[in-house]
């Protein structure tokens, strides 16, 4: 590899030069807080100055700090239309999804200079950057068991169900496992075997299921120490799901389904 | 690789099966029930003992010994006792699980808490049931 080869190319990808700043660019600081496990004793913040415009998300400054800044940022992100939940972080504090979050809803009042942070997802280990290992929420996840589970002969038809029927879980439907609300809980911060609300938000979607029957199953899952009891309904999973979900309402709903003994 | 952070070891790689129990779910509605009854008993404990004829300055051992003559004050007192130790027993069992970080701190820190309920409640309980107004000197 030459010399100038080796400016064009990284170990992570192509680093190509900076694209030419469109009219009505904002010069945006973007602070990331990096974590590079292989050599770093502990974690750094990085901050970047980014032409951006007000209609861009954060996903895009994203995109420039690694295609033409430092090509060895880490993060995930797939569809980035928000749909396939990989790209949640912690912007300026909150949970939200890089891809969901436009500039123009995070700049300083008044034309003041803005910088956007951003971290990892608290509560995870962290890989690199941005990346967290996604297995604990898993584990939790599958530990619910989100599958339907019926013991009667399968139907020669579809099984059926009522629009009133379908309606009671429809909210819980709209999950598409980010992790922003189970990242977001302060019990799952210090307590990471607790299930955490997106877990208990899939076992909602079947629980009130009418053609599933592991209800009773999933409810003596969720009703144990590491369970529903544990949350403190700080509310922190609702104000984070970028579906809007109403998630503390469904962990609520299943408080109520153990108490009463009724789905 | 071990650091501060533990990042070789994820957390909770193995969930236990659960143990089918319902304690939380009774300790849960215990401390829905018992706040409703406090509120009642602690308000209107406050209310005789700090605003009603003269408030706190006509507190003494005779007016103690003359409201614990009646059962119905020895029952409030009693239940005031008991629930307050238990429902603010059971929020910092709760504390101590969400921040105790290590399963030992989480231990002791229990211990000690069980053990000063103990000992609250029943010292509480013999002076209520054992108080003497005739006591001399």
């Amino acid at each position: 590899m030459t010399a100038s080869t080796a400016e064009q190319t990284s170990s992570s990808g192509s680093k190509g030069s900076e694209p030419p700043v469109p009219e009505g660019a904002i010069t945006v600081t973007v602070k990331i807080r990096r974590f590079n496990t292989e050599f770093d004793d502990e974690p750094r913040w990085d901050s970047f100055e980014i032409p951006a415009l007000p209609s861009d998300r954060v996903l895009n400054l994203l995109h420039y700090v690694k295609w033409y800044l430092d090509g060895t940022l880490t993060f995930r992100r797939s569809c980035a239309h928000g749909i396939c939940g990989s790209d949640a972080m912690r912007i300026n504090g909150v949970n939200r999804l890089a891809c969901k979050v436009l500039l123009k809803d995070l700049l300083s009042a008044g034309g003041k200079p803005t910088t956007i942070t951003i971290e990892p997802i608290k509560g995870l280990p962290v890989h690199k950057d941005l990346l967290v290992d996604m297995e604990p929420f898993f584990e939790a996840f599958r530990a619910v068991q989100p599958y339907l589970i019926n013991y009667s002969p399968e139907p020669t038809r579809e099984r059926l169900q009522s629009a009133a029927d379908r309606e009671r879980f429809d909210d819980t439907t709209k999950c598409i496992l980010c992790a922003c609300c189970t990242t977001s809980c302060p019990v799952y911060w210090t307590d990471g075997s607790y299930f955490g609300p997106a877990a208990i938000v899939n076992a909602h979607r079947f629980i009130f299921d009418s053609r599933d029957e592991g209800a009773e199953e999933r409810l003596d899952i969720l009703s144990d120490k590491e369970g529903v009891w544990r949350c403190r309904t700080t509310f922190n999973c609702t104000d984070a799901c970028p579906r809007g979900i109403q998630v503390t309402k469904a962990i609520q709903e299943v408080k109520r389904a153990l108490l009463f003994k009724r789905v | 690789m071990t650091n501060a952070l533990g990042l070789a070891k994820p957390r909770a790689p193995r969930r236990p099966a659960a143990r089918r129990s319902n304690f939380e779910l009774y300790s849960w509605l215990f401390m829905r029930i018992s706040g409703m009854a406090l509120v009642v008993l602690v308000l209107g404990h406050l209310f005789i003992m700090n605003i009603l004829d003269g408030g706190v300055h006509r507190i003494n051992f005779g007016f103690v010994a003359g409201r614990w003559a009646s059962p119905f004050w020895q029952m409030w007192d009693l239940a005031m006792l008991w629930l307050a130790q238990i429902h603010g027993g059971n929020g910092l069992r709760t504390v101590i699980n969400d921040y105790a970080r290590k399963d030992a701190t989480r231990f002791w820190l229990k211990i000690l808490l069980y053990v000063s309920m103990v000992l609250i409640i029943s010292l509480g309980t013999f002076v209520i049931f054992t108080f003497d107004p005739n006591i001399t000197d």
